[in-house]
């Protein structure tokens, strides 16, 4: 998929959709310290991508973020903006064409949702139906109702409700870049959860440049197409897309950030229906034997799997089913675990450890038979190289 | 006249009105050592008073603060503390009661007891539970939570209320003599004893013992402080700015 | 000093019930007939306090957004306008003579210097109180300070500031009953000119205490209207 072009236009803004954010040598010496809290960090994010700051606290992951729309002040090199440096512009009209999210989410409560979300195209002095309607529009796409929701104030909203009107106000005036900072740190996990999920469908659609702030390295995995970690002293320890990152650690800080069980992490990028299956010997009852033991040599499963008339999985067959003339109902075990195509490799390793079983039958969405998943086919999708992995933005738009 | 203060214009004839006194037409001495007389008593009179209402209001407060209740008594009476005019509590009770120095005190308790008692109550109920909590944890009986953390912690807001009654008992006992008590209030009130000379005199001296008893229980309520809480000025301030709109008045 | 009482004793008691008003008492005739005495004063007293305190809002809300930018400004004019809280304002109007003469010129000049403390440290904890992510995103989506001020800051403080306003206005109600000592009427002139005649006393106090009271509950109102989302919870 090629993400490197801006996105069509779309939505009220003549703007484009989505900007190329540069840094170059950005550093940051907070006045009276003598080292630096970011420490000539580089990096391109392309346009359209979502790039994560990740690492432990203090390593200067929100100062670099604020460096982009000059809510701190670079102290040396230079951070540009669709190849424009944000140095030589006015901090507020810069703002304006930036996004801004935070985990506090910080929402005015004297105003409306409605006039929260309608800050920055106020400030930009949009004709009033078309913020109006951007509104409207704004809060469909955060998946709340317009009509119950406007006139509300945000003390009148969940924790969640919150964090999405925190997104739309950021999206208000389709700024081509969005800077988010712990956006779901407050967030219980379940709710932190689905408002990944819907982001992630979201920025399918809306294709953003994002730069997102995390210390949560299983969410810079789960959000990022790219994942920068810093380390304390604001040094870029390593940049890469998550499966790199994951495979290839350039060092021992990253690779304890990341953590030992970085391969199974690995596991989560990718899904069932991404790698080579097993080809499952399916036999039905009635069945010519001879034919039932053709296909169990043609495949790498030592049992015939028996399905119904419409291919779903009864079970696996017994030695006696096929002792007769025709393929009887024998059955040795049940089909279990059925891993669904749409699984992360992590979760359909967890239902075969489960099982204790070597290998499961994979179902399609009709739940007919795919193939069939073995551990030893896990384990050589760890040796794939990283860029044939999807990163967790495209695993998850490709629900779709 | 021969003056040291001639430069300060008729603020320095009213300077050497206090401090060396003049003879009016009728012969009679007024000001200098007689102004000694009228400054004692408009601090006996504010003294007197000062205690009573601090001996009724800071027991209350603290027991109320204390139990957690009575939270709209304290509140209510100082918004009504503050509603009714010192002129017109003390007119109230000379017209009934009569003229007096104890009448007098009655009227200048009442003016007094709202600000202490309210920031009594609100600065034993500020603090923490969890701290009240693990003081009961480790054994104490109510009775000693109360002299030994909450007292302590609610000092300096309890000075803060006794500075504020203090400067308002002194500034209104300049109307005692209305009830026929002669504090500094006299030569303001009975001008023609006096001459205008007199008049601001007395003016200067209430304003400066107003000024004075700020900074002396000022002080007092600075060495009250505990060290703890003089450690973290930004919760401790921060605290009392906010009860300054709602509750109390520090 | 018995003199002294006999001395203003001065008003009209012409009507009413004579024995009653003879004992000084509390004569609800009397004071039906005699209303209108008090009508100018109130409105004389209206008139101080609704001037002291917009003067003394401007003055104290001036100084609270200079110092809101320098904090360093805070203190000191905290300690100014705490000596001009301090001083009883019996005291100013005195001192002032010299200088503003009689009238209404000394009696404002004193209660507005009263009300400085209390206005300006609500403005400035009310500005304070304004929660820092609120400012941190207002100024992340391209607000200026100037529109961060008076579109978020300003009406985020305005509960408190209110407050501090209400407590000012029922402060000044009480103090103006003493601006007849310089020279500028008011009901306390009422009360003072005949102290020991209860119905006087009670009438004028009375009037002091409900207009502080209404001002208490017209600001209230104001506060109400103007902070809708102070009141809006979670349904």
């Amino acid at each position: 998929m090629n993400r490197s072009e801006p996105a069509q236009e779309q939505g009220p803004s003549a703007r484009p959709a989505a900007a190329t954010l540069e840094f170059r040598e950005a550093t940051k010496i907070y006045p009276g310290q003598d080292d630096p809290a970011v420490d000539a960090l580089s990096l391109t994010v392309p346009a359209g991508e979502i790039c994560v700051l990740v690492g432990p606290s203090g390593c200067g992951k929100t100062t670099a973020m604020r460096m982009v729309n000059r809510m701190i002040d670079i102290t040396s090199g230079d951070i540009l903006l669709d190849g424009r440096s944000v140095r030589e512009r006015r901090p507020a009209e810069l703002r304006r064409e930036i996004g801004y999210a935070i985990q506090q989410i910080g929402l005015f409560p004297h105003l409306t949702v409605a006039d929260n979300i309608a800050t920055v195209p106020r400030l930009l002095g949009w004709p009033k139906d078309r913020t109006r309607a951007r509104v409207d529009q704004l809060l469909e796409l955060v998946s709340l109702d317009p009509a119950d929701t406007r006139d509300r104030y945000p003390a009148q909203l969940s924790g969640g409700q919150r964090q999405r009107v925190g997104v739309a106000r950021a999206l208000a005036a389709d700024p081509p870049l969005m800077l988010m900072d712990e956006p779901f740190g407050a967030i219980d996990p379940i709710n932190r959860e689905r408002l990944q999920n819907e982001f992630l469908r979201l920025q399918k659609e809306i294709r953003k440049t994002v730069v997102f702030v995390t210390h949560d390295i299983d969410e810079a995995i789960k959000m990022g197409d790219r994942i920068a970690v810093l380390q304390r002293g604001g040094k870029l320890a390593q940049y890469a897309p998550p499966a790199e990152l994951l495979m290839y650690p350039n060092g021992r800080f990253v690779e304890d950030f990341v953590g030992a069980d970085r391969a199974l992490k690995r596991l989560a990028l990718q899904r069932v229906r991404d790698i080579d299956l097993w080809k499952a010997p399916l036999v039905r009852v009635g069945e010519p034997v001879a034919d039932a033991r053709r296909k169990v040599q043609d495949s790498d499963v030592p049992y015939p799997l028996l399905v119904d008339a419409d291919g779903r999985p009864l079970g696996w067959l017994s030695e006696r089913a096929l002792t007769g003339e025709r393929v009887t109902e024998d059955l040795r075990s049940k089909a279990e675990p059925a891993v669904e195509l749409d699984d992360v490799l992590r979760d359909a390793l967890s239902d075969l450890l489960a099982n204790e079983a070597q290998y499961g039958p994979v179902l399609d969405a009709r739940g007919a038979v795919a193939g069939v998943l073995s551990l030893e086919i896990i384990g050589h999708a760890l040796q794939e190289p990283p860029e044939q992995v999807r990163s967790g933005a495209d695993a998850l738009a490709a629900d779709g | 006249m021969t003056t040291t203060y001639a430069f300060l214009g008729e603020f320095g004839d009213a300077l050497q009105f206090i401090f060396q006194g003049e003879t009016t037409r009728e012969g009679a001495e007024v000001g200098g050592s007689q102004f000694l007389d009228l400054t004692w008593e408009h601090l006996k009179l504010s003294g007197v008073s000062m205690a009573i209402a601090c001996a009724i209001s800071i027991p209350l407060g603290l027991w109320l603060g204390h139990i957690r209740r009575g939270s709209f008594l304290a509140i209510s009476l100082s918004n009504v503390g503050r509603a009714v005019p010192s002129l017109a509590l003390i007119a109230f009770f000379v017209a009934y009661l009569g003229t007096g120095f104890a009448n007098l005190t009655l009227s200048l308790v009442l003016l007094a007891i709202p600000p202490i008692l309210t920031n009594t109550y609100v600065s034993v109920t500020q603090v923490e539970r969890d701290t009240v909590d693990a003081a009961r944890g480790m054994g104490m009986t109510g009775a000693e939570i109360v002299r030994k953390v909450e007292l302590p912690l609610a000092l300096p807001l309890i000075f803060g209320g006794i500075r504020i009654s203090a400067v308002n008992v002194i500034a209104t006992a300049t109307i005692a003599p209305l009830a026929g008590i002669n504090t500094l209030g006299d030569p303001i009130i009975n001008v023609s004893g006096y001459g205008d000379t007199g008049r601001l005199a007395a003016a200067i001296c209430v304003a400066a013992l107003a000024i004075f008893t700020e900074l002396t229980l000022g002080a007092v309520q600075r060495a009250v402080t505990p060290a703890g809480l003089k450690l973290e000025p930004d919760t401790a301030s921060r605290r009392m700015r906010i009860r300054f709109g709602r509750e109390a008045t520090t | 000093m018995l003199d002294l009482i006999a001395q203003v004793q001065i008003q009209d008691r012409s009507s009413g019930d004579a024995s009653c008003v003879a004992d000084n008492g509390f004569c609800p005739s009397w004071i039906v007939d005699n209303l209108n005495r008090y009508t100018d004063p109130l409105l004389q007293h209206v008139y101080l306090t609704i001037v002291s305190l917009a003067i003394g809002f401007a003055i104290s809300f001036g100084l609270a957004l200079i110092a809101h930018r320098r904090r360093w400004l805070v203190a000191p004019i905290t300690q100014i306008t705490g000596v001009l809280y301090t001083l009883p304002s019996i005291a100013v109007f005195f001192l002032l003579l010299p200088i503003t003469g009689r009238g209404n010129t000394t009696a404002i000049i004193a209660l507005v210097a009263y009300s400085l403390l209390i206005i300006f440290r609500n403005i400035i904890a009310g500005l304070d109180n304004v929660p820092a992510e609120t400012k941190d995103a207002g100024r992340g989506m391209g607000l200026t300070d100037r529109q961060l001020l008076w579109r978020v800051e300003l009406p985020l403080a305005l509960p408190e500031i209110l407050a501090g306003l209400r407590i000012a206005a029922t402060t000044t109600v009480g103090l103006a009953t003493l601006a007849f000592f310089a020279g500028a009427g008011g009901l306390g002139e009422r009360i003072f000119e005949d102290i020991v005649f209860k119905s006087n006393v009670v009438t004028a106090g009375a009037l002091a205490v409900l207009l502080a009271a209404a001002f208490d509950v017209v600001i209230l109102i104001v506060q109400r209207a103007v902070t809708p989302w102070a009141r809006a919870r979670a349904s």
